[in-house]
C-alpha cells in the first residue's frame, strides 16, 4: 500500500527510474490528451515529475519572495484600511507558497529539499521581485502590474494535467483577483490625487513596466523546456501568447488611469485587435535572473536570516513534540528500555 | 544533527455543516495541536470551514494507482447495483 | 472626570494597545521561524489592526470634532498615545515576540471578556467580537511559550530571559488611574483586581507547565497611560506615520 509520507520515496514500489517503455509513455500521453488529471503515485514519465518539481517549487519560491518586495511597506500604509488590505495580501502569499510547496510534496520532494534549493541559489524565483519597492506608488504598482501579470499565467495552469498543481492553482487564483484590484484601486487614489501623488504613480509605472512585461519569459522557440510542458499540459499557452494578452489588457486601464507607459511604439492596431508594442531588452532580464539584479542578494539573505533565526525555535518544538510523545507511551519505552 | 523538520499533516476541511470533509492540502507542524491551529490559519480564511481534521501523512493507507484495475474495475459491470437496470411496467407506482 | 471623558480615554486606550501591537506584528512578516507561522502572525496583525480601526473609529464619534480611524493613528504626537509600555517593546527573537505577547493577551482576554458585560453598548459589541480572535491567539501563543519553555536548553534560557527582560513592564497592566476608576463606576467597566487575579493564574498555569520560573517582584515601569513612552516609540511612530506626514491632507 501506499502513503503520501515522504517515507516511502525510494522504497520498493516506486517507479523504476530506468526503464520506461513506449508503452507506458504512450499511455501516460494518451491520459493527458483526454484530460485525465494526473494524481500523486499514478504512473508518471520521470521527467514529467522533474518538470512539475522545478515548475512548482520555482513558482513557490517567488510567493514567497514575493513577500520582501510589498511587507516593505506594511509598516508605512499610508491608512489603516491600506495596511489591513496589503496584510491580507502577504498572507495570502505566504498561503500561496504553502499551497505550492505542499502540491510539490506529493512528487516526492520535501518542503526542506525545495526550500533548501532556493537558499543555495540552485533554484530560481521570478526574477520580478528581485526589484526594489521604493515607494507607495510601487505598491499599487505591483498589485496592478504584477498580480495582472501572474494572474494571466496562473489561470491556464487551473487545467493542468497535475491534479495537486491544478488544484492549488484554483484556490490560489480565487485568492488572486483582489490583489490586482486592490493595486489598481491604489494607483486610481494617487493619480486622482495631489500633484506628487500622480508623479509618484507616474514614476512607480516608469520603473514596473517593463519588468512585468518580461515576466512572461522569453519568446517560446529560445525555451528548451516549452514544447513538451504543452504537450504534457503543464503549460498551456505560449509566453508571447499570454504577454500579448496582458498588455491588451493593460493598455486601456493605463489610459483610463492618466498614467503613461514607457513604450514609446505602443500603439493599438485595429486590423489585428491587439497592441503592437517596443523591443524587449532581453539582456537586463537574463542580468537579473543570473543574480546581477537590484535586490537578488538582499532578497535571498533576508530568506536565509529568517530561516537560520528560526532553526532554535524549530529545533525546540520537535523536542516538545518528542518529550511528550515519550512522556504518553511509557510502555514502548519500558519496552525499549527492556 | 537531528531532525528538526515538522512532520506533513493532510488537511481535510468541513466547510458547512451537512457536507463531507475535504481534502484541502497538507500543512508542516510540531505536533498535533499546532498541526490544526495552522490547518485553520491557511484553509479556512476565507471563512470556509466549521471544521478541520488533520492527520500525518505517514498515517494515510491509500490504495495503489497500479492496482486500480483490479481494485476499481470490478465494480464498473455489476450494473444490477443501478435502479436503471430494472424496467418498471407503466402503471406501477411507488417503485 | 465626567462620564464621557473616561469612557473616550478608555477606548483611546483600548485603540492604542491595539495599534502598536497590529504594527509590531507587521515588522514581524517576512520572518518567522516557519512558513505557517507566517500567517499565523498576519492573522494576529489583521485582527488587532482590525481592533484599532473599530475603536478608534467609536472614539472619533464620542469626541465629536470630526477625528477619523486614521487621524488618531497617524496624526497624534507620542505623548497623545496612552498604550502600554509592554506592547511598544521591540520584537527582538521570537521567544521575545511570544512572551509579551502572552504577557499582554493574558491580560487582555480577561479584559475584553468583561468588557462584554460593560454599559456602554458599542464597546461591549466590539469586545464580543474582539474576545474570540484573542482567545485564538492566547491559546495559540501559550502554547508556544511551553513549547519553548519545555523545549531544549537553548530555547529554554531564551524564552526565560525574555520573560525575566520584560516583567518589569507587567506591573503597568494593573496600576490603574482615575480614568480606569471612573470608567469601572460609571460604565460597569473591569475591576483591575480581578483581572489582575485572572491573569496570575493563567501565568502561573503556563509558565508552570513551560518549566519556567516567574520572575521575582521588582521595580515596575510605568507611565503609558499618562503618554510617557519608553524611547522605542518614537521611532515607531515615526516609520508608522511617515507618508501622511510628509503629504498632509493626501487621500490614499
Amino acid at each position: 500500500m501506499y502513503t503520501q509520507g515522504l517515507d516511502q520515496s525510494g522504497a520498493k514500489g516506486e517507479q523504476p527510474s530506468a526503464v520506461e517503455s513506449p508503452a507506458d509513455l504512450a499511455r501516460f500521453q494518451s491520459r493527458v490528451d483526454a484530460e485525465e488529471k494526473i494524481e500523486p503515485k499514478d504512473w508518471m514519465p520521470e521527467a514529467y515529475r522533474k518538470t512539475l518539481v522545478r515548475q512548482i517549487s520555482q513558482h513557490a519560491h517567488s510567493e514567497i519572495i514575493g513577500m520582501q518586495p510589498e511587507g516593505n511597506w506594511l509598516t508605512r500604509a499610508p491608512t489603516l484600511k491600506r495596511k489591513a488590505i496589503l496584510l491580507a495580501k502577504v498572507q495570502d502569499e505566504a498561503g500561496h507558497g504553502l499551497y505550492l510547496y505542499s502540491a510539490g510534496e506529493t512528487l516526492g520532494t520535501s518542503r526542506e529539499q525545495m526550500v533548501d534549493g532556493l537558499l543555495s541559489g540552485k533554484a530560481k524565483y521570478s526574477s520580478i521581485f528581485n526589484y526594489p519597492t521604493l515607494t507607495w506608488a510601487d505598491v499599487g504598482a505591483i498589485g496592478w502590474l504584477v498580480d495582472g501579470a501572474a494572474i494571466m499565467n496562473q489561470i491556464p495552469i487551473c487545467r493542468c494535467s497535475y491534479g495537486p498543481y491544478a488544484r492549488a492553482m484554483v484556490r490560489i487564483c480565487k485568492e488572486e483577483s483582489f490583489h490586482q484590484r486592490q493595486g489598481f484601486e491604489i494607483m486610481l487614489e494617487l493619480s486622482r490625487g495631489t500633484k506628487e501623488q500622480k508623479d509618484m504613480a507616474q514614476d512607480a509605472v516608469g520603473r514596473w513596466w517593463w519588468p512585468s512585461v518580461m515576466m512572461f519569459g522569453p519568446s517560446d522557440s529560445e525555451s528548451k523546456h516549452s514544447a513538451q510542458s504543452m504537450a504534457w499540459k503543464i503549460k498551456r499557452f505560449s509566453n508571447d501568447e499570454l504577454r500579448q494578452k496582458f498588455i491588451d489588457v493593460t493598455a486601456p486601464q493605463a489610459e483610463y488611469l492618466g498614467l503613461r507607459i514607457p513604450d514609446d511604439d505602443l500603439q493599438y492596431d485595429a486590423a489585428s485587435g491587439h497592441y503592437r508594442f517596443g523591443k524587449i531588452d532581453w539582456q537586463e532580464f537574463y542580468d537579473v535572473l543570473a543574480g546581477n539584479g537590484p535586490c537578488n542578494r538582499q532578497r535571498l539573505r533576508h530568506r536565509q536570516k529568517a530561516h537560520d533565526d528560526g532553526a532554535w525555535v524549530r529545533a525546540a518544538a520537535r523536542a516538545h513534540a518528542e518529550k511528550h510523545d515519550r512522556r504518553s507511551r511509557p510502555s514502548q519505552t519500558r519496552a525499549a528500555a527492556g | 544533527m537531528a531532525d528538526d523538520n515538522w512532520p506533513l499533516y493532510e488537511v481535510f476541511i468541513r466547510s458547512r455543516s451537512g457536507l463531507s470533509h475535504r481534502h484541502a492540502g497538507s500543512v508542516h507542524a510540531a505536533d498535533d495541536q499546532m498541526a490544526l491551529d495552522h490547518a485553520r490559519d491557511v484553509y479556512t480564511r476565507r471563512n470556509e470551514g466549521v471544521s478541520i481534521w488533520v492527520v500525518k501523512s505517514s498515517e494515510i493507507v491509500a490504495s495503489d494507482p497500479a492496482e486500480s484495475a483490479a481494485f476499481f474495475d470490478p465494480a464498473n459491470d455489476k450494473i444490477y447495483r443501478h435502479p436503471t437496470f430494472y424496467d418498471i411496467p407503466d402503471g406501477v407506482e411507488n417503485l | 472626570m465626567d462620564k464621557d471623558d473616561a469612557l473616550l480615554q478608555y477606548i483611546l486606550r483600548l485603540g492604542d494597545n491595539a495599534l502598536v501591537m497590529g504594527q509590531r506584528s507587521s515588522e514581524l512578516v517576512t520572518q518567522a521561524p516557519e512558513l505557517e507561522e507566517e500567517l499565523a502572525n498576519a492573522n494576529f496583525a489583521l485582527d488587532y489592526i482590525g481592533q484599532a480601526r473599530l475603536f478608534y473609529s467609536y472614539a472619533g464619534e464620542l469626541e465629536g470634532e470630526g477625528r477619523s480611524e486614521d487621524d488618531f493613528a497617524f496624526l497624534r504626537d507620542g505623548h497623545e498615545f496612552r498604550n502600554l509600555l509592554l506592547v511598544e517593546q521591540p520584537n527582538g527573537h521570537f521567544g521575545d515576540v511570544v512572551v509579551r505577547q502572552f504577557l499582554f493577551e493574558s491580560f487582555y482576554a480577561p479584559q475584553l471578556e468583561a468588557l462584554t458585560r460593560c454599559s456602554a453598548p458599542r464597546v461591549a459589541e466590539i469586545a464580543v467580537r474582539a474576545v474570540k480572535e484573542i482567545h485564538y491567539h492566547l491559546r495559540h501563543v501559550s502554547q508556544w511559550l511551553v513549547r519553548l519553555g519545555d523545549g531544549t536548553r537553548e530555547s529554554h534560557s531564551r524564552v526565560q530571559q525574555s520573560l525575566d527582560d520584560q516583567w518589569r513592564f507587567t506591573g503597568e497592566l494593573f496600576a490603574g488611574d482615575e480614568v480606569d476608576e471612573a470608567f469601572e463606576r460609571e460604565w460597569n467597566g473591569p475591576r483591575l483586581a480581578e483581572l489582575q487575579l485572572r491573569w496570575n493564574d493563567k501565568v502561573d498555569v503556563a509558565l508552570q507547565e513551560a518549566t519556567l520560573v516567574r520572575p521575582a517582584a521588582q521595580w515596575m515601569d510605568g507611565g503609558g497611560r499618562c503618554g510617557r513612552h519608553t524611547e522605542h516609540f518614537g521611532y515607531l511612530i515615526a516609520e508608522m506615520q511617515f507618508l501622511q506626514r510628509a503629504y498632509p491632507g493626501a487621500r490614499w
